[in-house]
């Protein structure tokens, strides 16, 4: 068994309180302990002066000084060129097809537990930790299991279903067992100047967290006007642009009808935006592709098990159905209302992720015939 | 982690100052504190110490004392200049003209950028060849008859060669336009000889030949009026400091020949090493005509920030253009201007050895590197960037 002083392990700093006293935490367990922030491809500046909120001088300038605090190296790692190929390239292009693409996923699959690990075992580290809210276990087959934080509230084990075996061996998450009041308290116990810091947001690559703006500056070509309809095909108005619309969304869409109507299918193949009411809106079912069973198998059959469809939303009963080519059917005991294709669906039982995939385009509006 | 000692090759960024030198400054610190410019004991006694430094600095320069201004550095000195010099052609009612080198350092670079886009003066950009050298024939070309100064370097600080400073200075003065040269990166290993170089301003840092850091000098030969005097540009005068500064110029000019010596066996070495171990690699600059303590190189396909990072993991400080403490990488401008691909202009990796380097650090540091550099060619693959 070897000490923890002889267990290098590469945290990925970004200047906030989370992966600050994950830092912290490892110095204070003894092991040799190497600070790396990646330096992410964002927007330098947008009209109105918003600019660059992720991976600015000032974050870099914070989580260096915090490094230097705790005598540990840090580096930044250029990552400029494969987040921008591999994440603002993918937001873009799901949005283009009609889909609301989970960008911090698909930054955890490709970006961090690839690039930035891989960038970390090069370093001879046998760890990479973060400062995401969630926890690995060895179960007693002596697989990794991935499991939900202490912090109910801050949770984040949802955007870490994209991990498998190889990743979660060398996962750390060194706060995920501790609730965010906490970690602001460890914070102040190591005297971390970031203890009453504000959280990070989404899309950190969007200079002023607006998306449909940065898609129009970004992607003109998806903000064709075109059709509202209903399922049956009757048009009912006009939208200016698939991405400016999501589903469930309710407000802004400039329809004066006699019942409430609520976004219910994309359709960018025809340009079309499908509205229906509340009830056309729940639907109990979905497939999802691209999916990671954390344990490395996939489930012989179909069980029973808690779904969640958003990062904030809450874990639903459902019958889980693993698929051949890495897709899954879930049914759920009650219909959703907002089962968004492009987020993930991540399978739960109790606190332990079991798997998550990405939840695929419905066909309410391929079957229009218009 | 076995704590090897750590192997320092980043003496161009900047040195440790000498613990005589460090002597020379203590007094000027607690005991003799006065003002230069007061007229009673205290200030008499600093005033002293500074036109003393003034006086050993003149003599190694091969100039009048009163040609030596006090700066906080090389940057202030480049600073000054190139706006002396243009606003004062400006106050004669010329259109006034700056031509400096594409390789300068950016005190240089972006001063005369400023005064170009901004101010609305005139530049020009010498261009360079394959190894880094600009040419009198090239400059006799772009100068005008209202260029108001030719600004280029005496070493240049990435790839360390040495720019023809006494040809393009003539071919400056041929027209009549005076000369200035940022001497930074040579000080301490070339002839500051003024007159020999041909130069009318020049810049130091003292910080480069383990001297204080914060304090530097510019000459301005006398009789080229710029109106500049040394109560405008010496506000303040930095005792300790002037002290020290002189103390490690007159070190470093007592023993030039055994310090050259020393600096360039080991650049040597290392050169040789690399180049012959390790695949791929290019030396960049003049083989011949560098700095004696420069090995600067491309490493074909790498990340010059990830070979500072990883030699840092390992305990060697070095440096490569394209790295900084950002992680946002940007070619070097100065690879770039000498005819180097983007890509291989991110590759840049800089060693400078020092007083305090020795033969074994060299071996060991050639070791390190071929793990570094095969290890990172191997993620390269795996990651297929």
């Amino acid at each position: 068994m070897s000490s923890n002083a002889d267990t290098r392990v590469v945290v990925a700093m970004s200047g906030g309180v989370d992966s600050s006293v994950a830092a912290a935490l490892l110095v204070e367990q003894g092991y040799d302990v190497v600070g790396m922030m990646m330096r992410l491809w964002s927007e330098e500046t947008v009209a109105g002066g918003a600019h660059n909120r992720c991976c600015t001088p000032d974050q870099m300038s914070d989580a260096r000084r915090i490094a230097a605090q705790l005598d540990i190296p840090f580096y930044v790692l250029d990552t400029k060129d494969v987040f921008r190929n591999t994440i603002v390239e993918f937001f873009v292009d799901q949005h283009r097809q009609g889909v609301t693409p989970n960008p911090c996923m698909e930054c955890n699959r490709q970006i961090r537990f690839r690039y930035l690990l891989q960038n970390a075992l090069a370093l001879d580290a046998q760890y990479l930790a973060t400062g995401h809210y969630a926890q690995v276990s060895q179960g007693d087959d002596g697989r990794f299991e991935l499991r939900k934080s202490a912090d109910n509230h801050k949770d984040q084990s949802y955007v870490l279903s994209v991990l498998g075996q190889e990743q979660l061996s060398h996962a750390l998450f060194p706060v995920g067992q501790y609730t965010k009041p906490e970690v602001r308290e460890i914070a102040k116990r190591f005297g971390l100047p970031t203890a009453s810091k504000q959280d990070s947001q989404d899309l950190c690559f969007i200079g002023d967290n607006n998306y449909r703006r940065f898609l129009t500056d970004h992607a003109p070509d998806v903000m064709v006007t075109g059709s509202i309809v209903r399922k049956s095909g009757e048009v009912v108005g006009e939208h200016n642009g698939l991405v400016n619309y999501t589903i469930g969304q309710r407000k802004g869409l400039g329809l004066s009808s006699h019942e409430p109507l609520y976004v219910i299918g994309i359709n960018p193949q025809q340009n079309l935006l499908v509205v229906g009411t509340a009830e056309e809106l729940g639907r109990a079912t979905l497939t999802a592709k691209r999916v990671n069973w954390v344990s490395g198998s996939t489930p012989p059959e179909p069980f029973r098990a808690e779904v969640k469809i958003r990062y904030k939303a809450a874990a639903v009963p459902a019958l889980v159905e693993p698929l051949p080519d890495s897709r899954m059917s879930i049914t759920f005991d009650a219909p959703l209302r907002d089962i968004t294709p492009g987020q993930g669906a991540v399978v739960y039982e109790g606190d332990r992720v079991l798997g998550g995939g990405v939840i695929e385009r419905f066909d309410y509006a391929n079957q229009l015939t218009l | 982690m076995a704590s090897r000692r750590r192997i320092y090759l980043d003496y161009s960024a900047t040195t440790p100052t000498d613990p005589r030198v460090v002597e020379s400054m203590l007094p000027y610190f607690s005991t003799e504190y006065g003002d230069p410019n007061a007229p009673h004991k205290q200030g008499r006694a600093a005033h002293s110490a500074v036109e003393n430094a003034r006086e050993t600095i003149a003599r190694i320069l091969n100039c009048q004392p009163a040609e030596i201004y006090f700066t906080s550095g090389a940057s202030a000195s480049n600073n000054i200049v190139l706006r002396a010099a243009a606003w004062s052609a400006h106050q004669k009612g010329q259109s006034s003209h700056i031509i400096t080198s594409a390789v300068e350092h950016s005190a240089v670079l972006r001063t005369a950028e400023q005064l170009g886009q901004v101010m609305g003066f005139d530049y020009s950009l010498l261009p360079v060849d394959h190894k880094a050298a600009v040419s009198a024939a090239n400059l006799a070309s772009l100068l005008r008859d209202d260029t108001a100064l030719v600004s280029v370097m005496l070493v240049n600080n990435e790839v360390g060669t040495i720019q023809p400073i006494p040809e393009l200075s003539a071919a400056a003065h041929r027209r009549g336009i005076p000369f200035h040269t940022d001497a930074v990166q040579g000080a301490g290993q070339l002839s500051l000889d003024v007159q020999a170089l041909g130069v009318d301003f020049l810049s130091l840092s003292a910080h480069k030949f383990y001297g204080p850091k914060g304090i530097g000098l510019l000459f301005a030969r006398s009789g080229i009026d710029l109106g500049m005097t040394q109560a405008n540009i010496e506000p303040s005068l930095n005792v300790p400091f002037i002290v020290g500064m002189a103390k490690a110029l007159e070190l470093a000019y007592n023993q030039l020949d055994s310090r050259v010596n020393h600096f360039s066996c080991l650049r040597d070495q290392l050169i040789d090493t690399i180049l012959s171990r390790i695949p791929d690699v290019h030396l960049t600059g003049d083989p011949v005509n560098r700095l004696p303590s420069n090995a600067s190189f491309v490493f074909e396909g790498l990340d010059g920030n990830a070979l500072v990072t990883h030699l840092d993991m390992r305990g060697i400080a070095a440096s490569s253009a394209s790295a900084c403490k950002t992680g946002n990488p940007e070619p070097s401008s100065v690879l770039l201007a000498m005819g180097y691909s983007p890509k291989d202009a991110l590759g840049s990796l800089r060693l400078t050895v020092g007083l305090h380097t020795t033969s074994d650090e060299i071996t060991d540091t050639v070791d390190v590197l071929c793990e570094v550099v095969e290890k990172l060619r191997k993620l390269n693959r795996e990651m297929a960037l």
